[in-house]
C-alpha cells in the first residue's frame, strides 16, 4: 500500500490526525520511511508537525529543553550542549545524523536508540501533551503511546559529569555492540554520592542499571571500588542477539566495558 | 491516489512536479525529473549512494519524502560540473582511481562537497568521519580518502 504524507502547522491539529487508523508520526523517517521501503504496510498515512517548538533547544542555566525534531547534528554542534555533543554524534553517519531526531530515538529499537541511552542517564522528562513523565515510564510504555512527543528536558550534569560510550565493531559509524551512559557525582573525599548508569542493546530497548547504581554508592572511582558494582552490572539485562553480537557475548563484555567507563 | 505538487530547486534549476504523495525523493528525483545521480543501493540508509545535499545539509534522498522539500535547494552530484569543466572533486575522483564502478561515486561526492564547504582543509580522520555513512564495494576507500584530500589541496592553491 502506497504512503500518504499530512502536514500540519501545529501539534494539536497532527495529534487530532493521529487518531486514525494506519496513521504515524514522521520525526525524521530514518526508521519509519525504511519500513515503508522494507515492505511495511502497516502504516498507510504519516503525519507531521512543522510547529517551530519542535525544533528549539533552549538552555537556561542547567536546564535544558531539546523540541522532539531537533537532530542529532544540531545537538552535536550547540554550544551549550558540548558535553553531549558525542553521544549525539554516536548515531549513524553524517547524513543520518542530519536527519534522526531526539523524538525518533526515543521509539528505536535496539541496537539503536545510543542517544536514549544518554538521556535515561540524565534522569529527563519526556513531554507531550498529556504532560510530562520520566523517560524511564515513556520507554517502558513507548508501544501504548499515541501522542506526539514534544520536547524532552533534563538537567545538564556538573562539567565533566556525564561519561558515555559507544561499543562498535566498524569505526567510526557502527551500529552498538552496546552503549553506556552515566551521570555520576562525587563528594569531595571522591567517594559516589549519587549514580544514575543506562545501558543500551542489554534489552530491547535502553534500561538503567539499578543494581549496579546502589553498588557504586560511598565508593571510589578505582579498580577496587568499582569490583561491586561491576560484578552486579548484569543484574536484570536481557540483550539482544543480532549479527553484531550475540546476547552471550554482549553480557560477558558489558562489565569490561563499564569498568573502562567509570574509571576514564 | 491525490497527486501532490513539489516544488525545488535542482542545482540551481526551478523543478516543479505532481508525485503521488509519499513518494521519496530518490524516486521522484530519479523517475520523475530524470536526475539519475543519485544510486538507490539499499534504500534502508545504510549505502549512502542516494546522498544528496538540501539547503547545505547531507540528506538520503531513500528515506526523505519529495514533499518534504517543497523550498528547498537540493544539490546532486550531476550539478557540479559547469559548463563541461569537472569539478574539483570529481577530477580529483578520476585522477586518483577512485571510482571503478561508479555506482557509489555521486554519494561519496555529496559527502565530500558538504565536508569541504564547512572543512576546506580537512585531515585524514575527518575525511573518514565525513565518507562513514557511504559504502563502496570495489575501490577500498584508500583512493576515495587520498582524491578528497587532493581536491582539498587544489581547492587551497587555487584560492591563494
Ligand atoms: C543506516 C542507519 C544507521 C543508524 N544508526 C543508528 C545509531 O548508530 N544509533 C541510533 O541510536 N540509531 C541509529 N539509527 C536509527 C535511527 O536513525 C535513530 O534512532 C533516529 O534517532 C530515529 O529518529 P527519526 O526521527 O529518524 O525517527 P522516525 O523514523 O521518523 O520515527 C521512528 C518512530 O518514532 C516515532 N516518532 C518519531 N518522532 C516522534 C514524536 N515526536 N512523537 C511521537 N512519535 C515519534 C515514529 O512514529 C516512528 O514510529 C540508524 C538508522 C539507519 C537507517
Ligand atoms: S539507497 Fe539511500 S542509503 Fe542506500
Ligand atoms: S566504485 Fe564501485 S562501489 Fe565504489
Amino acid at each position: 500500500m502506497a504512503l500518504a504524507l499530512q502536514t500540519f502547522s501545529t501539534v494539536k491539529e497532527a495529534n487530532a490526525a493521529l487518531t486514525v487508523a494506519g496513521t504515524r508520526y514522521l520525526g525524521g523517517g530514518t526508521l519509519v520511511v525504511r519500513a515503508a521501503n522494507e515492505g511495511d504496510v502497516s502504516v498507510s498515512i504519516l503525519i507531521r508537525s512543522t510547529e517551530p517548538s519542535l525544533s528549539a533547544i533552549t538552555v537556561s542555566g542547567d536546564k535544558v529543553r531539546i523540541g522532539a525534531s531537533v537532530t542529532m547534528a544540531a545537538i552535536a554542534c550547540h554550544p551549550d550542549l558540548s558535553s553531549l555533543a558525542h553521544a549525539a554524534r554516536a548515531v549513524g553517519g553524517p547524513a543520518i545524523r542530519n536527519m534522526a531526531t531526539v523524538g525518533g530515538n526515543l521509539f528505536a529499537p535496539a541496537p539503536y536508540g545510543d542517544f536514549t541511552v544518554a538521556l535515561l542517564a540524565l534522569d529527563t522528562t519526556v513531554s507531550t501533551k498529556d504532560g510530562e513523565v520520566p523517560i524511564e515510564t515513556f520507554v517502558a510504555k513507548r508501544e501504548s503511546n499515541h501522542a506526539i512527543v514534544t520536547a524532552v528536558g533534563f538537567t545538564l550534569p556538573v562539567d565533566g559529569g556525564f561519561r558515555f560510550l559507544k561499543v562498535s565493531r566498524v569505526k567510526p559509524t557502527g551500529v552498538a555492540v552496546l552503549s553506556i551512559a552515566a551521570v555520576l557525582e562525587q563528594a569531595p573525599d571522591g567517594t559516589v554520592s549519587s549514580a544514575r548508569i543506562a545501558l543500551g542493546c542489554m534489552a530491547d530497548r535502553p534500561m538503567r542499571a539499578t543494581a549496579a547504581e546502589k553498588a557504586l554508592l560511598g565508593r571510589k572511582l578505582t579498580s577496587d571500588g568499582i569490583e561491586p558494582a561491576l560484578a552486579v552490572a548484569r543484574d536484570g539485562t536481557s540483550p539482544i542477539t543480532d549479527p553484531i553480537a550475540s546476547a552471550w557475548y554482549r553480557n560477558e563484555v558489558l562489565p569490561v566495558h563499564l569498568g573502562r567507563l567509570l574509571l576514564a | 491516489m491525490a497527486k501532490v505538487p513539489v516544488q525545488f530547486t535542482l542545482n540551481g534549476a526551478e523543478k516543479a512536479e505532481f508525485i503521488d504523495s509519499g513518494t521519496t525523493l530518490l524516486h521522484a528525483l530519479r523517475d520523475k525529473i530524470g536526475d539519475t545521480s543519485p544510486k538507490g543501493g539499499c534504500h534502508q540508509g545504510t549505502c549512502g549512494g542516494c546522498s544528496v545535499i538540501i539547503d547545505g545539509e547531507l540528506r538520503l534522498s531513500c528515506l526523505t519524502l519529495a514533499e518534504t522539500c517543497n523550498g528547498a535547494a537540493i544539490t546532486t552530484a550531476s550539478g557540479l560540473s559547469e559548463g563541461g569543466v569537472l569539478h574539483p572533486l570529481q577530477r580529483a575522483f578520476l585522477d586518483a582511481f577512485a571510482t571503478q564502478c561508479g555506482f557509489c561515486t555521486p554519494g561519496m561526492i555529496m559527502a565530500a562537497t558538504v565536508l569541504l564547504d564547512h572543512t576546506p582543509n580537512p585531515s585524514r580522520d575527518e575525511v573518514v568521519e565525513a565518507l562513514s555513512g557511504n559504502i563502496c564495494r570495489c575501490t577500498g576507500y584508500e583512493p576515495i580518502i587520498q582524491a578528497v584530500l587532493t581536491a582539498a589541496r587544489s581547492n587551497s592553491q587555487n584560492a591563494a
